[in-house]
């Protein structure tokens, strides 16, 4: 009960709304500031994006065909047999804009997000982050600039990977299940617009700074040991997943293409 | 050089500092000694700025350390050499990156001066082809020869040693004595050594202060410690159970 109360009273939000609200404002700083961390940055950009590959592939190729699937029902139910060849803007449509940066956020989030928190957590309770700063590095520098510019260009790059794999997964459903691939592919490349896959980049992005900011204040807020690691790391997931799904409602509304619905 | 004064600082009830009056002067070897758990290290991370005190100042070659914005801190820290009291060294990077870490970043060094430092640095402390291990395969003394050496790299005016000779075994423990003392004549580092080893605080120090009960209790040369009429020295120093030191 107490521990309910505690973590619903509005001052302690408030006050966290400052911390990373604050962090972020120091990150972005410290992105431009020299000496730069070039080696941290490239290791970083291999973590989030190389190493997310194969996730990011499994859950791109089977949320593409599922949503090919429903959007082949959909149509072969309601509108008729034949009409099932209209589906591929749908699918593209939904893919680029709203399933796959989403699928991608929170693949990343659960991967790299907690690696962060766990890694940035256990070097502060190993007193590693007041060694950063006894050798006068800031660890907002050293550790959270890297971290936050690999996530904001890596998952964009991963979320248009994700849009490319789910898209051709959702092709080759349709043509299994029998579809007309000349009209599937037309009606594809007709429908769907650069604005489209370029928007849910720009949402992929936002949530990359979502993920590598809250993992990076969970751990740098850590303390207490091995137990105080997994909670920082379990936050991070939790508070940046949450994060994403509802920062993602109001991107889509704030949109252009949504203006005026 | 280093002026404290009122020191206050608690862990929500736990009043570790209550009071802490000390300067510390340019050129001096200071070792604090006091039981474990006395707010020792608390102490020394307030000196760099790691933690903030409620009350009271610190002020560093007439640099006042609370309520310095990061970037003055971080010049400010830049003065300072901290040997960890568990070495803290990055467990990511090798030996010779730990070591190289604050050069590299803040000193203009071509890539072999680098490698040479990082060679006499670890040479000091008595650690030689090291350079390419990872901080999990070293032994506890060695992490903490490797914190020293990465302190000393940078050349740092002050040095303050958080226990360097615990977890070592006693004749390594006596070269560090050594290097502490080296440190002083050759370089003029301003030393502080936190110490519950009374032989290495007798060795090193020029003046050794007392750390009781979130206070001073005394600050005098070796020889005025020994002759101290203070029980609570007394019993320290001489590592007795008996006394008015009574919680262990
Ligand atoms: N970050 C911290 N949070 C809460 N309590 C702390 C923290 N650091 C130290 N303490 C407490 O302060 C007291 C002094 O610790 P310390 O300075 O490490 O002692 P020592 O003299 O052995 O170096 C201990 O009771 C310890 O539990
Ligand atoms: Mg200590």
């Amino acid at each position: 009960m107490t521990l309910l109360t505690k973590s619903f009273s509005f001052r302690l939000i408030l006050q966290q709304v400052g911390e990373v609200g604050l962090l972020l404002g120091r990150t972005i700083i410290n992105i431009f500031r020299k000496p730069r961390e070039t080696k941290i940055f490239l290791q970083q950009l291999e973590e989030v994006g190389v190493r997310s590959l194969l996730v990011v592939s499994l859950t791109a190729a089977f949320g593409g065909l599922v949503f090919a699937l429903q959007t082949y029902v959909g149509f072969h139910r309601y509108i008729g047999v034949g009409s099932e060849a209209y589906g591929g803007p749908i699918v593209s449509l939904g893919l680029t804009k709203e399933l796959i940066p989403i699928l991608v956020g929170l693949m990343v989030a659960g991967r790299v997000g907690s690696a962060m928190a766990a890694e940035i957590g256990t070097m502060k309770i190993t007193e590693q982050i007041d060694a950063l700063y006894s050798l006068g590095a800031d660890p907002i520098r050293y550790l959270v600039a890297p971290r936050t510019l690999a996530c904001l260009i890596m998952v964009p790059v991963l979320t248009l990977y994700g849009d490319i794999i789910g898209i051709v997964c959702a092709y080759f459903f349709n043509i299994s299940m029998g579809v007309n691939r000349i009209v599937y592919m037309r009606n594809t490349l007709l429908y769907l617009e650069l604005g489209d896959v370029l928007g849910g980049l720009i949402k992929a992005g936002t949530f990359g700074v979502v993920i590598a900011i809250i993992g990076s204040w969970q751990g740098l807020k850590t303390e207490g040991g091995a137990e105080g690691v997994g909670r920082a790391t379990t936050r991070a997931v939790v508070i940046s997943s949450i994060i994403i799904l509802v920062l993602n409602f109001f991107l889509s509304k704030a949109m252009p293409e949504s203006f005026g619905i | 050089m280093i002026r404290i004064n009122d020191l206050h600082k608690s862990f929500g009830l736990n009043k570790v500092l209550r009071g802490i009056n000390l300067h510390i002067q340019s050129g001096e070897t200071l070792a604090i000694i006091g039981q474990s758990g006395s707010g020792k290290s608390v102490l020394l991370k307030h000196m760099l700025g790691l933690i903030q005190p409620d009350r009271g100042s610190i002020i560093v070659d007439g640099v006042e350390i609370c309520g310095s914005s990061e970037t003055e801190l971080n010049n400010i820290r830049r003065k300072f050499g901290l040997l960890f009291q568990a070495a803290a060294l990055f467990d990511s990077l090798t030996v010779a990156q730990n070591v190289s870490f604050g050069l590299e970043r803040y000193r203009d060094l071509s890539q072999e001066e680098l490698q040479k430092k990082v060679k006499e640095s670890l040479a000091m402390v008595g650690l030689q082809g090291v350079e390419q291990l990872m901080p999990y395969e070293l032994s506890g003394g060695m992490k903490k020869r490797v914190g020293l050496a990465r302190a000393i790299a940078y050349e740092p005016e002050i040095m303050l040693y958080d226990e360097p000779s615990t977890g070592i075994d006693p004749i390594r423990a006596d070269a560090i004595n050594e290097l502490i003392i080296k440190m002083k004549q050759e370089f003029r580092i301003t030393s502080v050594v936190i110490t519950h080893d009374m032989t290495s605080a007798y060795k090193v120090a020029d003046r050794i202060a007392m750390l009781y009960n979130g206070i001073i209790v005394t600050v005098g040369t070796p020889e005025e410690l020994r002759k101290s009429d203070n029980q609570i020295v007394q019993q320290f120093i001489h590592g007795r159970a008996e006394g008015p030191i009574k919680e262990w």
